[in-house]
């Protein structure tokens, strides 16, 4: 009886890993189909193991994005980004969380809406007023709008996690002499920094993965994303088969070095604020 | 840090009752400056621009001509508008409903039976295959796919063939009839790792006797399924529920990169359909329109979920005190 019991675990272990490889299957396929030449690729499709390393297609594909650029342009934005945003949200949660000032309420709905808003409504009137600022097509219009954006969520996850911050510490700190300003930097951010930590992450990825808003607001070559790059180039459907399995190529590697990197923030985050 | 964000802001709110004496200068009001005056620039009078414009009509230079509810009454008429919904739905099919059912099967099988028999490690890799396509761009995920479910040579259709099966490739992306199926198979493949995490996490803080107890009944393990599980994580179910709904709603990188929209409109969505009017069609009024109504739903959708799962965690903590 034990021994079939044990033997009935396996097919939901083995339907499991199945499935599973259903999710990781593209990756892989798109990784060994951009090693291969694009003539050995015509001459036995997609399916068959590679020859040999064959890198020019990747080499000449980066080349011709300046995809060295991009990255830049990606890393940039998204880590002003993710710093701009924790420094805002913490201040606005700190008013909000441990300040406790009148209304709220009413200014933490507020942030809970605009973190719901889509971005669809925003982004024309974002786009025409910076034309108007002679910021648009530049990565610091960019960097400003998802500062605040992601600052909605962040404020929303911190003010909670500061109103449950010990009041003793800081009224401690209060009868030492400390300032608001003191108490601020010496004692809630230093004993915050676990979540500051997460939404840091998060933010930077996310930025990274955003799409609409940097489409519209980036159309020169030299500011545009990996994702806008990349995006637009498929959009285009001008790249042949080996160009677009080099383009999906470089483009999943960034997230898989921040997966690898940031697996135990970005899941356990998940479950902190049940996030995006 | 485990309890959901709203619980918290609850708590903030029925602390509101509190009476505080009051002084003549709050100091921290001054911490909300930088913010206030942040969000005023780039999303109230965004926001506030968006709306005044949608009841106008204007091509995005010259004067805006006040035309009032016109824009609103077009859209009803509108086709296009209707289908770009009505694609919607299929959206929150593949994006929210599915992924959410799919999910809590798997994060139950995984929790309870792999965690249990093979070690949390190993669900902890089967977790984390899942949740990959999470940490994708969305831009990229649509590229991976669109090489995939490429006519000629893509890997799907090489698959296909390979196993005997050539009659059955298809165009799958270029097909009227098939495109809306085939980006909705990808949005599960890009979504599903979402509620899995959420789940198993709310699994985390299940009382583990419960499960032991149903066992020693002799509950098999999809009545354990039913009966415990499902209740225990009910309020994570509304926030998954809530997010993901919402998500599919907006969904629009994916669809710029897969189709496009097309092909001839098949696979058209709200938020598509919005930035084409705005930036191709540059009917900058008629596009505000679209976005309005789009955050309309979406706002009243939120209100709803909160409500949910304010009542959810309501009804658990009373069951636990």
């Amino acid at each position: 009886m034990k021994a079939v019991r044990a033997l009935r675990r396996y097919p939901v272990l083995a339907a499991l890993c199945l499935a599973a490889l259903f999710m990781i299957v593209p990756f892989l396929i798109v990784a060994v189909n951009a090693v291969k030449s694009p003539a050995e690729y015509s001459r036995d499709g997609p399916l068959s193991l590679p020859d040999g390393l064959y890198l020019d297609g990747l080499r000449d594909f980066w080349e011709r994005v300046d995809y060295s650029r991009k990255l830049l342009n990606s890393v940039l934005i998204s880590g002003s980004v993710a710093v701009g945003a924790v420094v805002l949200s913490v201040l606005n949660a700190y008013a909000i969380g441990i300040g406790r000032i009148r209304g709220r309420t009413w200014i933490l709905a507020f942030f809970v809406l605009a973190d719901m808003l889509p971005q669809e409504a925003l982004v024309y009137p974002v786009y025409y007023l910076s034309k108007q600022a002679g910021l648009y097509d530049t990565r610091l219009s960019v960097i400003i709008v998802f500062t605040v954006i992601q600052a909605a969520f962040g404020t929303y996850l911190l003010s909670s996690v500061l109103s449950r911050f010990p009041r003793e510490i800081i009224e401690a700190a209060r009868i030492d002499g400390a300032g608001t300003w003191q108490v601020l930097w010496r004692i809630v951010v230093p004993v915050s920094r676990p979540t500051l930590g997460v939404l840091l992450v998060f933010f930077f990825v996310w930025t990274w993965n955003e799409f609409l808003l940097p489409l519209v607001m980036l159309i020169s070559n030299d500011n545009q994303t990996v994702s806008v790059a990349l995006g637009v180039l498929q959009g285009q459907r001008l790249m042949d088969a080996t160009m677009t399995d080099a383009a999906a190529l470089l483009g999943v590697l960034p997230a898989l070095v921040f997966f690898l990197v940031f697996q135990r923030t970005l899941t356990r985050g998940i479950a902190v604020g049940a996030v995006k | 840090m485990t309890v959901t964000v709203e619980r918290g802001g609850r708590v903030t709110g029925k602390r509101d009752g509190a009476v505080r004496p009051r002084r003549a200068r709050d100091p921290y009001v001054l911490f909300l400056l930088p913010g206030a005056l942040a969000f005023l620039t780039v999303v109230v009078v965004p926001f506030l621009m968006n709306t005044g414009v949608s009841l106008t009509d204007w091509q995005g230079v010259g004067r805006p001509e006040w035309t009032g509810a016109a824009n609103y009454r077009e859209l009803m008429g509108d086709a296009e508008f209707w289908e770009s919904f009505r694609h919607s739905l299929f959206m929150v099919v593949a994006m929210a409903a599915l992924p959410t059912a799919i999910g809590l099967v798997l994060a139950a099988a995984l929790f309870d039976h792999v965690g249990k028999h093979f070690g949390s490690r190993t669900a902890a890799v089967l977790r984390a295959c899942f949740y990959l396509p999470q940490v994708l761009p969305v831009a990229v995920a649509g590229i991976v796919w669109s090489w995939i479910l490429a006519p000629d040579d893509g890997s799907l259709n090489a698959l296909l063939q390979a196993v005997g099966l050539g009659s059955w490739r298809q165009d799958w992306l270029g097909d009227p009839d098939l495109a809306l199926w085939s980006v909705m198979g990808v949005m599960v493949w890009v979504q599903l790792g979402f509620p899995l995490v959420v789940f198993m996490a709310g699994l985390e803080r299940v009382d583990p006797q419960l499960y032991e107890a149903a066992e020693l009944d002799g509950a098999g393990w999809w009545r354990r399924f039913l009966h415990i599980t499902l209740p225990q994580i009910r309020p994570e179910t509304y926030v998954v529920l809530t997010w993901c709904t919402i998500a599919a709603l907006k969904v629009f990188g994916a669809v710029y990169v897969l189709t496009k929209g097309g092909p001839g409109g098949a696979t058209n969505v709200p938020s598509y359909f919005s930035f084409a009017t705005f930036f191709e069609k540059t009917q900058v009024g008629y596009g505000a329109a679209i976005c309005t109504v789009l955050t309309m739903i979406i706002l009243a959708l939120s209100l709803v979920g909160l409500r949910l799962q304010t009542r959810a965690e309501d009804a658990e903590e009373g069951l636990r005190t």
